[in-house]
């Protein structure tokens, strides 16, 4: 018998056993762990950590926690060691880790690295600033993710959610600019976004051409075009074309709300741009999950040809969930000229839309987590900002590796098993 | 139905799903044959166009043409001169920067009025190598978004090493140097391969982040005295004159050798992808995997083995960046030079072949020098080359768009199935009449 038949007996017989062991998870963590321990082991730091809960205006007001620095971090290596070898005994036994486990595991391993930032700095580290700068910073990956949830459900890869955020960012910037209305500008994004959508949809759905390619020659154009625009005409008419300053939209304090301690600063005191996303958060989740709409895109995603049987127009439908999703994704464009900045900048998205890619995999195609990892992007990169105060003796490149590297170990590890729609990517051609 | 309709059931429709983890088996190919079967006319079609967006740029954007057509209905002439001349100014000094300058050549001939095209290998040299890098990770199925990454790492080890042993004489060490980059264009690209054929993590979200990574780790080596860290106290990495390519034709031109080991690594690409097994079996896990494994190809391997190639071709392209043109003033953090990301534009416009990347790294190598002269003379800003580009990419893998703009004729169904019946049997007759030669008693059926 040959090597190649054995093979294919060999698939045929795993297909019949109930499941393999599969160790991703718990060497994840285990990696972390050894990171971690080697990390407080090299650079012990003397002192307390000061954590606080709330800011001075709450309507109650937490004390501040103070704990050991090095004592906290040590302890929380010890739940780690366990929850690592518990998610060992349990995948030996052929059994996932359940995912309070990983919470539990994420939650320990942040605490115990604060508390060692943290430990003998005079700074304290405020937690809820920390989480609801977090917020504001993912804000334009959970708009990109939510774009991409929505394209990819329909079987549209949007690698191009870049170039949506760039031009809408561009767009954004010069029409409020020259219109004097951050609201026009907000629009305008959104259809900047619905643009770069079209050009999206006329060559991946119409033409049929690969769609990641699609989406990286289209990354190239816009970054090009809007450097271009830029340089040419923002440049030299900065103060009629591209300033947004007087503009920008400021955080609104949602009364009542925004004084429950803890959760009120955080969530309950942003700009509108936030506040839009909670309620896009729960619209694209009722919209693909509740609705006729949802169901069809889910249907071309997932299986055009049964589709199509059933009177679904695919292509038709791919293209209406692309150019949605492309406004969602614009209205996050926007939040870089009219929340952030208060000026366009060349290439000011840097990368971002590629995060949100990364988190529309790591979110399992799903919206709601889709958003939840946008927001543990925005956490990360967040973190570096804080740490940059605490003084840390990791050089702050490093810091700025973090959300990347977080990234790269959620995409290779605790995603678990990630599954794209099965026609995600895939052209329809009627048969 | 529930929330469950999005994941297929069917224990066959599930596994289908989960083996189409590259879902790419096909579309790779016909992306690929789509682009590289454009006829000829197609390619004239997508630069026409691309050169017409390129002219309306230039034209809304110029400060002279928004000028006068102010009055443009008192004096519709001038916008149109005002016009003619932006574009035109444009477009000379971008030929100019790239083939032949008049100017150059009247004041010293010949030999320096091509100067430019010069200039352009010089551009193309790096373009080439990556573009390579990228063609040969689509063979496979893979989409190298981390030529940055790669290039960056790959400049590292060889500045690194050819300021550090830059006692060893010349052949030697530049040899060590661009070892020792590709090398680490090898491991880095490799590590995106490992971690896609191991955990199935998606190599394009790899790449990029690797590319993040391998970028502030650079940062850190600039600003770290006792690493890379220049001797001037800049983040500017110290110059390495003994470990630098030497020129081609003197020193009047820019050109190194450099361009002849991008020329040889196309041959070698050539030879791997067309002659070699290993060749044989990226291209067979490309088109189809689990034919591939079927046919007893082990695929998670063929994956780590053809993205370590791409990138090694990649840090080649970071090599001869680092002991090319910025061998005498060492590099900073963009020793990259967004060659990474054009390198993907490069290898899909020539079609992943190996001879159609190294034309298309010429031409874009020609958009770049030219590109310079235009921003220098004609005060149009670089980044329009990036649009021409990534416009000529688009229009050319959508074929039936250009013909329609143009008229040209769609192609029909019987016409193309004539063509390729016809390649095929030509194919056919010359493999039968190849093994005839070669054992003729066994293929007499």
């Amino acid at each position: 018998m040959t090597a190649a038949v054995l093979d294919q007996l060999q698939e045929v017989v795993e297909a019949r056993v109930i499941e393999r062991k599969k160790f991703k998870v718990p060497i994840v963590f285990a990696s972390t762990t050894v990171l971690l321990t080697l990390l407080y082991g090299l650079s012990a730091r003397d002192g307390d950590a000061q954590f606080m809960l709330g800011s001075s205006s709450d309507f109650v007001t937490i004390p501040k926690v103070v704990v050991p620095g090095m004592t906290t971090a040590w302890i929380t290596i010890g739940i780690m060691v366990v929850l690592t070898a518990l998610a060992f005994v349990l995948a030996n036994a052929y059994k996932k880790s359940p995912w309070y486990a990983t919470v539990l595991f994420c939650v320990a391993a942040m605490f115990g690295f604060l508390a060692w930032a943290g430990a003998g700095a005079p700074a304290v580290v405020n937690v809820v600033n920390l989480i609801s700068g977090a917020v504001a910073l993912a804000i334009p990956l959970v708009y990109g993710a939510l774009g991409g949830v929505i394209g990819e459900r329909a079987g549209v890869v949007n690698i191009a959610i870049e170039a949506q955020l760039l031009m809408a960012a561009f767009t954004a910037a010069l029409v409020a600019t020259v219109t004097g209305s951050a609201w026009a500008g907000l629009v305008a994004a959104m259809v900047a976004g619905f643009a770069v959508a079209a050009i999206l949809g006329l060559f991946a759905i119409k033409y049929r051409v690969n769609q990641v390619i699609v989406g990286v020659v289209t990354n190239v154009l816009v970054t090009g075009l809007t450097t271009f625009l830029f340089q040419r005409l923002l440049v030299p008419n900065q103060l009629t074309m591209n300033n947004t300053e007087p503009l920008r939209f400021s955080s609104i304090r949602i009364p009542g709300l925004s004084s429950i301690p803890v959760i009120g600063p955080i969530l309950f005191n942003q700009t509108i741009i936030a506040y839009l996303m909670y309620v896009a958060i729960a619209a694209v989740w009722f919209a693909l999950y509740r609705t006729r709409w949802g169901l069809r895109t889910r249907a071309v995603g997932e299986h055009p040809q049964a589709a199509d049987t059933m009177g679904i127009k695919v292509n038709g439908t791919r293209w209406r969930a692309v150019l949605i999703a492309g406004a969602i994704v614009g209205i996050g464009g926007a939040y870089f000229t009219l929340v952030s900045n208060g000026r366009f900048n060349w290439e000011m998205t840097a990368g971002l839309g590629y995060i949100s890619l990364a988190a529309v995999i790591f979110g399992n195609w799903d919206p709601v987590r889709a958003a939840m990892a946008g927001l543990l992007f925005g956490f990360a990169m967040n973190l570096n900002n804080i740490l940059g105060l605490l003084h840390t003796p990791v050089p702050s490149q490093f810091l700025l590796m973090l959300p990347y590297a977080v990234t790269l170990l959620a995409v290779a590890g605790l995603v678990g098993k990630s599954r794209a729609p099965a026609a995600d990517g895939v052209p329809y051609v009627k048969e | 139905m529930s929330d469950e309709t999005h994941i297929p059931t069917d224990p066959e429709v599930a596994k289908a799903a989960a083996d189409a983890d590259p879902p790419e088996d096909n579309r790779w190919k016909d992306a690929v044959r789509e682009i590289f079967s454009a006829s000829p006319w197609v390619a004239v079609g997508a630069l026409v166009l691309a050169f017409v967006v390129g002219s309306i740029m230039i034209a809304f954007t110029d400060s002279r043409v928004q000028e006068v057509s102010a009055w443009f209905f008192q004096r519709p002439g001038d916008t149109f001169s005002a016009l003619g001349s932006a574009i035109g100014r444009a477009y000379s000094q971008l030929f100019q920067g790239a083939v032949f300058n008049v100017a150059f050549a009247e004041r010293g001939g010949f030999l320096e009025g091509i100067r430019p095209l010069m200039s352009t290998l010089t551009s193309a040299t790096p373009l080439i190598a990556a573009g390579l890098g990228v063609a040969v990770s689509f063979r496979a199925g893979m989409f190298n978004i981390g030529g940055r990454g790669q290039m960056i790492f790959a400049a590292i080890a060889a500045g690194w090493l050819g300021y550090v042993w830059s006692g060893l004489p010349f052949p030697l060490l530049l040899i060590i140097c661009v070892v020792a980059g590709v090398l680490a264009g090898a491991l880095w690209s490799g590590l995106a391969g490992f971690l896609k054929a191991k955990t199935g993590a998606h190599e394009v979200i790899a790449t990029i982040m690797l590319n993040y990574i391998a970028f502030y780790f650079l940062q850190w080596l600039l600003m770290t005295p006792g690493m890379l860290r220049g001797v001037k106290g800049t983040p500017i990495s110290n110059p390495v004159p003994d470990a630098a390519f030497p020129l081609l034709f003197g020193s009047r031109y820019t050109v190194s050798w450099a361009f002849v080991v991008s020329l040889a690594a196309v041959a070698f690409c050539w030879w791997l992808l067309n002659r070699s097994s290993m060749g044989f079996a990226f291209r067979a896990i490309g088109e189809n995997p689990r034919a591939a494994k079927v046919a007893g190809i082990n695929v998670e391997r063929t994956m780590v083995v053809a993205m370590m190639v791409a990138g090694a071709l990649v840090g080649l392209a970071g090599t001869q960046q680092a002991l090319g043109v910025l061998a005498s003033s060492g590099f900073g953090d963009a020793v990259d030079a967004g060659i990474g990301f054009d390198a993907i534009t490069v290898a899909l416009l020539g079609g992943s072949q190996p001879i159609g990347v190294l034309f298309a790294g010429l031409l874009f190598g020609a958009f770049q020098a030219g590109g310079r002269a235009m921003q220098a003379g004609a005060r149009v800003d670089i980044s329009i080359v990036a649009v021409i580009q990534s416009v000529i990419v688009l229009f050319i893998a959508a074929p039936p768009l250009v013909r329609a703009i143009f008229r040209l004729p769609q192609p029909s169904q019987a016409a193309l199935a004539r063509k390729a019946d016809a390649k095929a049997r030509a194919k056919a007759a010359k493999a039968l009449a190849k093994s005839g030669s070669q054992d003729g008693t066994k293929e007499s059926a």
